[in-house]
């Protein structure tokens, strides 16, 4: 299958109108995360309250599936609590290794569309570059 | 439209239906140079150079004949002078380990360029580190040519060591070699050349050029992976150490101490890959049965299509000269508001192979202000329906994102 059936009009939708990109007014937490090799990078914004995720934005440069997926991330997590947010995450990461039950990637909603990128190697760390960066906010947390 | 008649005698076209525009990462290999290294393991393999039994003869016979074969190819004054690495990376290393390190003191001055492939970058680095000698790096204009006075202000007394690529890999520009080795040997610097992208393309010959070390890999020129060839006079290498010690590198070995053998063998510890070899031979054999001639017409030719239509095209821009003949075969270009791996997976749909990225020169993009960039390059085996295929497609990938035309 060809990495191009990834780029559905769901994924450009994301990309070229995303619902979240921006800055989050009173955010907990900021953090920067980075694909070198590529040039990518995201800053990622939290507002946490009581351990739930109130309100999250995103901002940064690179490809339409790192910003898609990013987009898609925040629809995915804001109102979870923290917990939920982990196991979305874990989901996601193991759907990228192929690992993930289709019951698993429904959970996930239109991230789930991201899941033949586990076929095309050189373009999973564009997938999970913002879901890496949230996980990394969200156990610093502790 | 002209048929390219070199086409057939690559295999991967009919197996796997792609267009394949990434020759300056690697080229594809053509059934002459597959059948020798089969052959080679077929009828001769054995441990070249130790062996005292036929089929080790023979392999040692191919392997220095290989040898031969490439001295005449880049107009070395001898074998000799041939040392045969994994690759042009390899190359540039044994450089700066054995000679750099060796022979470098603090304040010497190494000159290099900003337009450099990593690998002729970071090894210089690493011997300006261990030596204390300085670095300096020449800034070409945004199509890539040095102004005379970068030259002239940079390579001053004090510099010991040029390095710079003779074509770059994301420009395709080709550096003036000669001026910038005269400049170089005026103050009695060494010139070491990275020519992994222009000894495919065009004739090279070291004596002209007046190159003191030379490195290039066979991949790109259509021999196996894990052959490359480092140049380099005589008498340089007899006074250099060797880089890497073991097997097949000495003249004796007693608890006491060692004796290397002679030049090149002195350089080539372990055993050596001369199935490699062979196939490199075999591909020198059909580049210069093609000839440079249509090499270099049929790329220019190609490029020339890209271009005119790219004019006809607002939203792709190339990079470096604006002139087609300037680019050896390479184009990188940016589409407005695509990222270029976006471009890269997208064109794949339609089995068309280019690069994405930072092409392993991230200083240069940095000083030409580009984060990252797709590239097409083309080689003898490419045609005009390739390229208009190609342009026809990528044309489409905005609409394919939704960004409309």
């Amino acid at each position: 299958m060809a990495i191009s059936s990834i780029y559905s009009n769901i994924l450009n939708e994301h990309n070229l109108r995303p619902s979240h990109r921006g800055s989050t007014e009173g955010a907990t937490q900021v953090l920067e995360g980075v694909n070198p090799s590529c040039g990518d990078d995201i800053f990622l914004e939290l507002r946490l309250e009581e351990g739930v995720i109130k309100d999250a934005s995103f901002n940064g440069s690179g490809c339409a599936i790192s910003q898609a997926s990013a987009d898609m991330m925040l629809d995915l997590i804001v109102g979870e609590t923290k917990e939920q947010a982990l196991h979305l995450i874990d989901i996601f990461m193991r759907m990228i290794r192929g690992e993930a039950s289709e019951d698993e990637i429904d959970e996930l909603d239109e991230a789930g569309l991201l899941k033949d990128i586990s076929h095309m190697p050189a373009r999973v760390k564009c997938a999970v570059l913002s879901w890496r960066t949230l996980k990394e906010m969200l156990e610093k947390e502790d | 439209m002209r048929e390219n008649p070199y086409r057939k005698d690559f295999p991967i076209f009919d197996n796997k239906g792609i267009v394949y525009l990434d020759s300056a990462a690697t080229a594809q290999r053509p059934y002459a140079v597959l059948d020798k290294e089969r052959a080679f393991y077929e009828n001769m393999n054995a441990n070249p150079l130790r062996g005292l039994y036929g089929i080790s003869v023979e392999a040692t016979e191919v392997y220095e004949h290989a040898r031969e074969r490439v001295a005449g190819f880049i107009g070395a004054a001898s074998p000799e002078e041939i040392v045969f690495t994994r690759n042009a990376t390899e190359s540039l290393n044994l450089v700066a380990y054995s000679y750099a390190c060796s022979f470098l003191e603090k304040g010497d001055r190494i000159v290099t360029t900003i337009m450099e492939h990593h690998s002729n970058m970071l090894p210089w680095r690493l011997a300006a580190e261990k030596t204390g000698a300085d670095i300096v790096y020449m800034l070409p204009d945004k199509n890539g040519k040095f102004p005379a006075e970068e030259i002239s202000s940079k390579i001053t007394k004090g510099t010991k060591l040029v390095a710079i690529g003779h074509v770059s890999n994301v420009l395709g520009v080709t550096n003036p070699v000669k001026e910038i080795a005269e400049a170089a040997h005026g103050v009695g610097a060494l010139v070491v050349l990275d020519a992994a992208q222009s000894v495919p393309h065009i004739p090279v010959n070291v004596q002209e050029l007046k190159v003191d070390f030379l490195a290039f890999s066979g991949h790109k020129l259509m021999s196996p992976f894990g052959i490359g060839v480092l140049y380099g006079r005589k008498e340089l290498l007899e006074s250099m150490p060797p880089f890497l010690r073991g097997g097949e590198m000495i003249d004796s070995v007693s608890a006491e101490g060692e004796t290397f053998a002679p030049v090149p063998h002195k350089f080539e510890a372990g055993t050596v890959n001369a199935a490699g070899a062979a196939g490199l031979e075999a591909a020198i054999d059909y580049i210069e049965n093609v000839g440079f001639d249509f090499i270099g017409e049929t790329e220019r030719r190609l490029t020339e299509i890209l271009f005119e239509e790219a004019a006809a095209y607002p939203y792709f821009h190339i990079l470096g000269s604006e002139k087609p003949e300037e680019h050896s075969g390479i184009v990188a270009f940016t589409i407005d508001g695509v990222h270029p791996h976006d471009v890269s997976s997208i064109l794949d749909g339609d089995k068309i192979c280019i690069r994405a990225g930072h092409h392993c020169a991230e200083p240069l993009l940095r000083h030409l202000g580009v984060m990252s960039t797709a590239r097409a390059s083309f080689y003898l085996y490419n045609t005009e329906e390739d390229v208009r295929f190609f342009m026809e497609k990528v044309k489409e990938v905005r609409r394919f994102l939704g960004l409309g035309d």
